[in-house]
């Protein structure tokens, strides 16, 4: 192989990437929570979005903790999650522009259908993780610093319970996504906290079944941030904006309200 | 559960699952060119270690051969902070593209290629190096002949790659984000379905890809099965 | 001294002054004095573990030794003249392609203008040009080692007991194209333990015993009335330690 050839080999391998990357300006890399991809929402929206505005969203489902993480090294243009305190804080470090409201879905508790702890039907979220821990019935939590596991650390706050000291024990912690985690549960027969979506949209479900729902406390909120470019220059801010403000848009959350699992709506929409 | 994966698998890929005829394409064109690279890189270094005694050459074999077991998730790891927009290299933008990945892929599987065939040739070094001396036959032309002459076994060196490559998924889903229609390959997309309970599906896709090995596989054994026959092992 | 000049230099005499060889400390040549001058086929007798192989590889450059102990027609062993050699070892080994390819592989160094296929048919292979090389039986493959020995164009060849282990008819084969390249005017070093050879083809014997020459006589006089016991009791079929 001659030197010329092997030039143009290099500039093929590591050039042609970025001049691909300057000329598709419409592409943006959406760093998000694992719920709303495993809920099938990106599949049905990004075509909308594509068709509408001419924005290309890749979107990276790697979980709340995650996600922020990667936008805090400007690896993504707009994230997604739902972790209210997390994603504030986002913003006051000066990674994120400006954190608006997306929608809203809620959280259950599942488990077997046997119920070893007895909370089903309980209106009462926190009483049910009591219930729980004082039964010591297997519980499998994401352990992660997702959304999810935020949600649920606040609960057991409320309970006046720390759960970690049974970590191994009944209190199981996963480390890992909302998916891995309720394969786990299913697996270990453990009661497990999961948005409503990923559950509607799980296909292992085994006997398991909902047995807390409705209490205030489950409610489970989404955000959508842009990037700040000042912080993050290589951000694509036009394309982001774009992306942004499609979803609080009206058609935007009418889309998000249409879509639905076995009939039924699973994202309420309620930007401001 | 396994009866249905096989007949899902079945489905798949008879109506030629358009889905599935992407990512099959991107694990084979991802795997391909890393592998490639890997060879181009590994070889020479494994020959070049076989054939040459120097003051360290033995760390440096024991560190290749160590290299073998780096853990796909720690690589992966590495080659996200150096690609990420923060990083080094991030103002190259290949975060989360195929090209993130044969290059996360390449780090795994050249440690490989090297240390392999760098027994491969250190044996046949040992074999042929009498006869080379006796003959005055120059550097080059002997590397080369020891490339050639082993052949057979560089061939089960290259698919110890090959099956490396494309079975991994701890390093290509950080660096490729797994992102639809972009970087999702086989075995990102089967953690993605187990991750959504589909336990059938992702068999079925797993059923696949060991299909694809096992072709794969079968065709070096043949040809080793025959060149067994003829001496040339 | 370049290439081209000693294309025509004279190699002989192969002198050998002061020879000393230790491997790990044992010392397996020594005192070793020696020169050879006749153009005929030069044997290396002796018992097993004499020294013998060791004495060619000496020569051939493949064991290291001290500049100016081993001169080839007053020139000291350097790549140059390793060049103008070629050596058949007792275990030819042979690359894993065809006859042919094995054989291409040396005619591809540019050393004589001979083709792969005169070669072949220099020892009798040609039919089995095509065949694995390694698949041929230990005659052949002897064989195959000489034609490589041969395409080298050597002006010195060097022989470790090539035919121990072969059938008669590969035998005769091997000594007649032995006799030929000396004809030719190829110096031939021979090792054997094979008396009836050394009677056929010999001109004058080197006899090593315990890494020492004991004695360097024409071939005619050494088979008749060896000067030195070791030799004698060799010749006699005595086991000689």
């Amino acid at each position: 192989m001659d030197n010329s050839a092997i030039r143009r080999v290099l500039f093929a391998l590591l050039v042609l990437p970025c001049i691909t990357g300057l000329a598709m300006a419409d592409r943006i890399i959406v760093q998000s929570t694992t719920s709303t991809r495993n809920a099938g929402l990106y599949d049905y929206l990004l075509p909308i979005i594509k068709a509408d505005t001419g924005v290309t969203a890749h979107v990276v489902a790697v979980g709340t903790g995650q996600a922020i993480k990667n936008a805090e090294r400007c690896d993504g243009d707009v994230l997604l999650v739902h972790a209210r305190a997390s994603e504030q804080q986002f913003v006051a470090n000066g990674f994120g522009v400006e954190r608006f409201d997306l929608m809203y879905n809620d959280f259950v508790i599942i488990g077997p259908s046997h119920d070893p702890a007895g909370i089903h039907g309980m209106m009462d979220a926190t009483g049910a993780l009591a219930k729980i821990a004082h039964s010591k019935a297997l519980f499998a939590s994401r352990g992660d610093e997702s959304g999810t596991h935020q949600a649920e650390l606040h609960l057991w706050k409320g309970a006046d319970i720390d759960p970690t000291q049974a970590s191994g024990q009944w209190y199981r912690e996963t480390g890992s996504g909302m998916g891995a985690t309720l394969n786990t549960a299913v697996g270990m027969g453990a009661y497990v906290m999961s948005d409503r979506a990923s559950w509607a949209k799980f296909g292992n479900k085994g006997d398991f079944k909902i047995h807390v729902e409705g209490d205030l406390t489950l409610f489970n909120q989404y955000g959508v941030i842009l990037v700040s470019a000042t912080k993050c220059p290589a951000t694509n801010s036009k394309a982001g904006q774009q992306f942004v403000d499609w979803l609080l848009s009206e058609r935007g959350q009418r889309a998000i309200a249409s879509y639905q699992i076995n009939g039924e709506q699973v994202f309420y929409p309620n930007a401001r | 559960m396994i009866s249905d994966a096989f007949i899902e698998a079945g489905h798949l890929l008879v109506r030629l699952d358009a889905d599935l005829m992407e990512i099959l394409i991107l694990s084979m064109q991802v795997s391909a060119v890393s592998l490639l690279i890997s060879v181009v890189i590994g070889l020479p270094v494994g020959a070049v270690l076989a054939m040459n005694a120097f003051p360290g050459r033995h760390i440096a074999v024991t560190v290749l051969n160590a290299l073998m077991g780096l853990p796909p998730v720690v690589v992966g790891l590495l080659v996200y902070l150096m690609l990420s927009r923060s990083g080094p290299l991030g103002v190259l933008g290949l975060l989360y593209t195929p090209t993130a990945m044969v290059i996360a892929q390449l780090v795994l599987i050249t440690p490989i290629i090297g240390a392999l065939s760098c027994q491969v040739i250190e044996d046949l070094h040992h074999e042929y190096e009498a006869q080379f001396r006796s003959f005055s036959v120059p550097r080059t032309t002997a590397v080369c002949a020891y490339l050639w002459d082993a052949r057979y076994s560089l061939m089960t060196t290259i698919l110890a790659g090959f099956g490396r490559a494309i079975s991994e998924v701890g390093a290509v889903i950080i660096v490729g984000g797994n992102i639809d229609h972009l970087t999702r390959v086989m075995t990102t997309a089967i953690a993605l379905e187990t991750s959504k309970g589909e336990l059938a599906v992702a068999l079925a896709l797993g059923i696949i890809l060991l299909s694809l090995a096992l072709v794969v596989n079968a065709v070096v054994m043949m040809l080793r099965t025959q060149a067994k026959r003829m001496g040339y092992v | 001294m370049s290439n081209k000049q000693l294309v025509t230099h004279p190699l002989l005499p192969i002198s050998v002054h002061d020879l000393h060889l230790a491997v790990q400390g044992k010392l397996l040549l020594t005192d070793l004095n020696c020169c050879l001058t006749g153009k005929g086929v030069t044997l290396i007798m002796g018992p097993n573990g004499a020294g013998k192989s060791l004495l060619l590889r000496c020569l051939h450059g493949l064991l290291e030794t001290p500049p100016g102990t081993i001169c080839f027609g007053g020139q000291p062993l350097c790549p140059e003249v390793r060049l103008t050699q070629a050596m058949v070892f007792q275990q030819p080994v042979l690359l894993r392609r065809s006859v042919e390819a094995n054989l291409r592989f040396i005619t591809d160094l540019g050393r004589s203008n001979d083709t792969v296929e005169d070669l072949l048919a220099r020892v009798g292979l040609t039919e089995k040009a095509k065949q694995p090389a390694r698949r041929l039986s230990g005659g052949e493959q002897q064989r195959l080692a000489l034609a490589r020995a041969l395409a080298c164009a050597p002006r010195i060849l060097l022989l470790d007991e090539p035919t121990a282990s072969l059938d008669p008819a590969s035998v005769l084969l091997i000594e007649q194209l032995i006799c030929q390249a000396r004809d030719e005017g190829t110096k031939v070093l021979l090792i054997s333990h094979d008396i009836g050879q050394a009677k056929r083809l010999a001109e004058d014997v080197v006899f090593l015993h315990r890494g020492q020459i004991t004695e360097h006589t024409p071939a005619a006089r050494f088979f008749i009335n060896p000067t030195s016991k070791a030799a004698a009791d060799y010749l006699s079929g005595h086991i000689v330690l």
